[in-house]
């Protein structure tokens, strides 16, 4: 069923838009050689272009317009080989220039669409309206004087991706999962590390809400909200706001709102109430950008392989449920480290591994599967372990608990702590004889038809040999000597 | 002997390397006469003149080694428009109060580089904008030359590189550097009787240079002659990687252009420049320029550049809204003025600051140009411009074209007038903007213009030829203008200079 | 096209102009007077002309990505008017 908004006089649906803007993965920054690492002193990466002195000129750094074009790639949209930076006017603290440097009339990148997958399985197509570069603004500290802001410009200048989808999302749901998607595909590509932490992604949410088969009604643009959790619940915030209003008799005006994360709800920005006129133009000191077709081609035969086609491939390739897939290739590197784990081995045990004990330890142990406590190597001389027999499944949940514990190899485990299964049949047949002497009545029962019993002397030969008979070989001992 | 002051740059460089004088001596002596003419003639705002004889010395230090660069030991103005390092730049505003840019210009770096020694800023119109010099925040600058019959009215240099104009005129730089935005190198070099080239657009980097209208503005030199005019622009051009729109283009020597013969060079005369109640010894003195140049073995075409006459109104569009944009960054926060009430917010304190900090010519511009960038006008306004000024580029380029060109360069008037006095033309904006008409073209169109001495009014005040040449074919032009400097033979010489002390006290 | 009084006011609101009335009268007769004069533009037939933004023709040139900036906060600063520590100061803004 689709979401709606229960209002006094009925459903409401819900109509979603996102303008996304993700920093582009570069050393440099757009317009300037300053660095753009996060979390440098304050101004410190800051050039005279930056700062906006006079005289100083832009010069545009190649790599960010690639990360650029390897995004349209991604999204499969068309990559606009004419483009061009106009300046977006106004005055704030932390635009230095006075103006921002973005492309308003013509992006470099053009229509594309993203698939996203929705909890019930159900995939969506979400058009991306346009893709540009424009530059980052500094940063306003405002709790640091009672009556200053502190402007700090390390961000000033910074590349960003401009990513407009079309206003095709319905719930909060979808447009989660349409960032989700979004970041994913970003990441894979290396073009935005996705840290939402740092600010490396954040949305103004565009809402709307309207009667079911009605066109579109005025929409309200919530700013700068840096998470996911934080898109859905502000979409759901603001549209209950907009019925709310509709349902008084009253009008959406078409405005700029905050989500106050603490309170759950929108509220008006007071600072953007002035009309806007940012008098755009084209920038005089940048002559068009103009791609060669040729350049295009070479990011596009560089490109990774993107979430979609890993995840296919999975299915395909490797027998893997579709659930299976998709959770391993929501991020890049859990899909790498399943790879590596599953390279040359059973990948549906791999996954099993990967999904089961790795994600249980990366909970337990709070870390990313960048900084895992067991390396994909580890884990697959593991399976390699079970394979050759050396462990049995459960010797070997014992032995990856002690790897996360000390990080240590596998190998080195088994041998320290003689963890290595026993094979020697004679030695088995010893315990076997042994549990079956010490439990005669026992015997005398299962003989008389009780086979429930088998279990319960497989389990003792076990306990007897410190859990490290080869299972298979218990039971055939067991059989052999019972039967 | 010469006396210092009276060399031409290429004079200086000879009597230099023939050790007839030093560096320092030259620096002394026009760093005496500024001392001297510079509270009448108020050319200069800034006189770096400790530095200017350190560098001198260095520079006769260079030149004894054997270093000696093409501009060793050359005194030279400079716009206070260009960034100079250490040295405050005020771009003739109250707003950047003591910037002291931590940067030097790529122009002057160049200079710099080549040996020159910077005896001071030269005033200029507030932010470049103004064809009179007259709206600087330092005062006006007074032209040395006066009429004939009315030698008490005080006349203006023209604008807006009026500083660097009058300073040369008066023999106090051997050449200065300066720029154009829509006349502002040829215009003063008419009104002050020397000769001012404006390069072709990218020719020299704007990096370093306070931004008037980045799509327009040209830095070039200002020189007592042509070839002067070529040394210093050999010195100041070259391709910098930090301006977007600086060419990658080889750097002729443009000196040796001058010496170039114009026989059988075909030369434009657009009949869109006969302007209506134009002064009849403009008309002559342009016909006279034409038939000095027939004389040379040239001939003379007439051409048609039929959207000449919308040029004006066109960059009186374009101009002010780059400006509008690229005067946004003077808000009182990072460096210059800054102006706030207790208890102020943010917004009133970039008022109060741009209020106080601009003048009133800057913000007419800035009015303009915000007015016609906005919702609801730009298309009617500044997309119109951008369409017109295509026009006017084609024009140009249908006369240029590489085949079949109808000509190798254009001749016109430099200025609809001489020099007019201090008092006039102030209370119409649009009276003052038809100064640039015949200059404005070329900036539109981004081509090399020059401006040539050539004859004196009735008054006796200097009257200018413009040449205007091909994209990056600065070479022509200084050929055809030194071959209308080498006819018109002008040796008049302004009423307050160096060394004529007479009639510098009054 | 002619300006009204409140048009030169939300002008001069844009470009961060304070002017008190007299001056925004003045401004008034001003632009007036030479938005007049660029009339003559509208004229000019420009249908299926493609507008002209820069002064070159030529294309961006790219830059290649390296780290060749910054590391000078004191010479950004050192301007400042309002210098606080390693920041700029502002009056406070409300978001």
């Amino acid at each position: 069923m689709s979401y709606t908004v229960e209002g006094s006089t009925g459903a409401w649906e819900v109509v979603v838009g996102l303008e996304v803007h993700a920093q582009v993965v570069s050393e440099s920054k757009l317009f300037s050689g300053a660095a753009t690492a996060f979390g440098a002193e304050p101004n410190t990466q800051v050039s005279l272009v930056d700062a906006g002195f006079p005289g100083m000129l832009p010069v545009p750094n190649r790599e960010c317009v690639a990360q650029a074009v390897r995004t349209g790639l991604g999204l499969g949209a068309e990559i606009h080989l004419w483009s061009r930076f106009d300046r977006k006017n106004y005055f704030y603290a932390d635009l230095p220039q006075g103006y921002q440097i973005s492309q308003y009339a013509h992006p470099v990148v053009g229509e594309g669409a993203v698939e996203i997958e929705l909890a019930d399985g159900a995939r969506k197509r979400v058009g991306i309206t346009r893709l540009h570069l424009e530059q980052d603004a500094g940063k306003s500290l405002h709790d640091q004087h009672p009556s200053k802001s502190y402007i700090d410009l390390n961000r000033s200048g910074v590349a960003l991706m401009e990513i407009v989808s079309e206003p095709d999302m319905r719930s909060p749901e979808e447009a989660g999962a349409y960032l989700t998607k979004l970041r994913q595909i970003m990441r894979y590509l290396g073009t935005c590390d996705g840290n939402m932490d740092e600010g490396s992604l954040r949305a103004d949410v565009n809402v709307s809400v309207r009667k079911p088969g009605e066109g579109f009604r005025t929409r309200c643009e919530v700013k700068n909200v840096n998470s996911i959790r934080f898109v859905m619940q502000a979409v759901e915030a603001e549209a209950r706001r907009q019925v709310e209003v509709w349902e008084e008799g009253g009008t959406v005006r078409q405005e700029t709102r905050l989500f106050d994360t603490a309170r759950g709800v929108t509220r008006s920005m007071r600072s953007k109430e002035e009309a806007h006129d940012y008098r755009y133009f084209p920038d005089p000191d940048l002559p068009p950008l103009v791609l060669e077709q040729g350049w295009v081609e070479e990011l596009k035969a560089a490109l990774p392989e993107l979430p979609d086609a890993r995840r296919a491939r999975y299915a395909r390739d490797f027998g893997l449920s579709p659930y299976d897939a998709h959770v391993l290739v929501l991020e890049k590197e859990t899909a790498a480290y399943f790879e590596e784990v599953a390279h040359g081995r059973d990948p549906k045990l791999a996954a099993n591994w990967v999904m089961g004990d790795l994600f249980a330890a990366l909970n337990r142990t709070r870390r990313g599967i960048e900084n895992p406590p067991v390396s994909a190597r580890d884990l697959g001389a593991l399976l390699d372990l079970m394979g050759d027999g050396t462990l049995s499944g459960k010797l070997a949940k014992e032995v990856f608990e002690a790897m996360v514990e000390t990080g240590q190899a596998p190998g080195a485990i088994v041998e320290e702590r003689g963890l290595r299964q026993v094979t020697d049949t004679g030695a088995i047949e010893e315990a076997a004889r042994a549990v079956l002497d010490g439990n005669a009545g026992k015997v005398a029962e299962y003989r008389g038809g009780k086979d429930k019993l088998f279990g319960f002397f497989v389990g003792q030969v076990m306990k007897a040999m410190a859990g490290k008979g080869n299972p298979a070989l218990v039971n055939d001992v067991l059989k052999k000597l019972l039967g | 002997m010469t006396r210092p002051t009276d060399f031409t740059l290429r004079g200086a460089l000879d009597a230099l390397a023939a050790r007839e004088i030093s560096a320092e001596e030259l620096a002394r002596a026009h760093l005496d006469a500024i001392e001297a003419l510079n509270p009448r003639l108020n050319a200069y705002v800034a006189v770096t003149g400790e530095r200017a004889l350190e560098r001198a010395r260095a520079s006769d230090a260079r030149r004894a080694r054997g270093e000696a660069g093409p501009l060793e030991g050359v005194p030279l103005g400079i716009k206070d428009l260009f960034c100079t390092e250490g040295v405050r730049t005020t771009a003739g505003s109250r707003i950047l109060g003591d910037f002291v840019p931590p940067y030097e210009s790529t122009v002057t770096a160049n200079l710099l580089r080549d040996g020159a020694v910077f005896l001071g800023k030269t005033n200029l119109d507030e932010f470049a904008m103004g064809s009179s010099n007259t709206t600087s925040a330092a005062g006006p600058v007074e032209n040395p030359w006066n009429r004939r019959n009315d030698p008490d009215t005080r006349l203006v240099p023209g604008g807006s590189s009026g500083g660097s104009a009058a300073a040369v005129a008066a023999r106090l730089a051997l050449g200065a550097t300066a720029t154009d935005t829509g006349g502002s190198i040829r215009q003063p070099a008419a009104f002050c009787g020397i000769a001012g080239m404006k390069p072709t657009y990218g020719r020299c980097s704007r990096w370093g240079v306070v931004a008037f209208a980045s799509s327009l503005d040209q830095a070039g030199p200002m020189a007592r002659t042509v070839e002067d005019c070529a040394t210093l622009l050999r010195s100041m051009s070259g391709f910098d990687p930090k301006d977007s729109t600086s060419a990658d283009m080889p750097v002729p020597d443009f000196a040796a252009a001058c010496g170039r013969s114009v026989k059988g060079l075909r030369i434009g005369v657009p009949c869109e420049y006969r302007l209506d109640g134009m002064p009849a010894e403009i008309e002559a003195l342009w016909q006279q320029g034409l038939e000095w140049l027939r004389e040379a073995g040239a001939e003379t075409v007439e051409i048609s550049l039929p959207h000449a006459k919308y040029a004006l109104p066109t960059y009186y569009i374009v101009a002010p809204a780059e400006a509008s944009s690229n005067l946004a960054r003077y808000d009182g926060v990072r460096y210059g003025l800054r102006v706030e009430e207790r208890d102020g917010d943010l917004q009133d304190l970039y008022e109060r600051t741009r209020a106080a900090g601009f003048g009133a010519e800057v913000k007419r511009r800035i009015m303009i140009g915000t007015y016609v960038l906005s919702a609801g006008y730009y298309d009617a306004y500044y997309l119109k411009a951008q369409k017109v000024r295509a026009l006017i580029k084609r024009d140009f380029d249908e006369v240029f074209a590489a085949s079949g060109a109808k000509v190798d360069a254009i001749v016109t008037p430099a200025t609809p007038s001489a020099a007019f006095g201090m008092d006039e033309k102030q209370d119409d904006p649009v009276a003052m903007y038809l100064n640039d008409v015949f200059t404005v073209t070329a900036n539109l169109a981004g081509l090399p213009g020059l401006s040539v001495p050539a004859g004196l009014d009735t008054q006796g005040l200097p009257l200018g030829l413009q040449v205007i040449g091909r994209a990056f074919d600065e070479e022509t032009v200084f050929a055809v203008g030194a071959a209308l400097e080498r006819a018109a033979a002008f040796e008049a010489l302004p009423a307050v200079m160096a060394g004529k002390t007479a009639r510098a006290a009054g | 096209m002619s300006l009204d009084a409140d048009t030169v006011r939300r002008v001069a609101s844009l470009a961060r102009i304070r002017m008190e009335p007299a001056e925004l009268a003045r401004m008034e007769a001003e632009l007036n007077g030479i938005l007049g004069w660029v009339e003559q533009l509208q004229a000019v037939p420009t249908e299926g002309v493609e507008p002209m933004a820069g002064g070159g023709a030529v294309s961006l040139r790219l830059r290649e990505d390296a780290v060749a900036d910054g590391g000078k906060a004191e010479a950004v600063l050192a301007n400042a008017p309002d210098r606080e520590g390693a920041y700029f100061g502002v009056p406070k803004v409300v978001e």
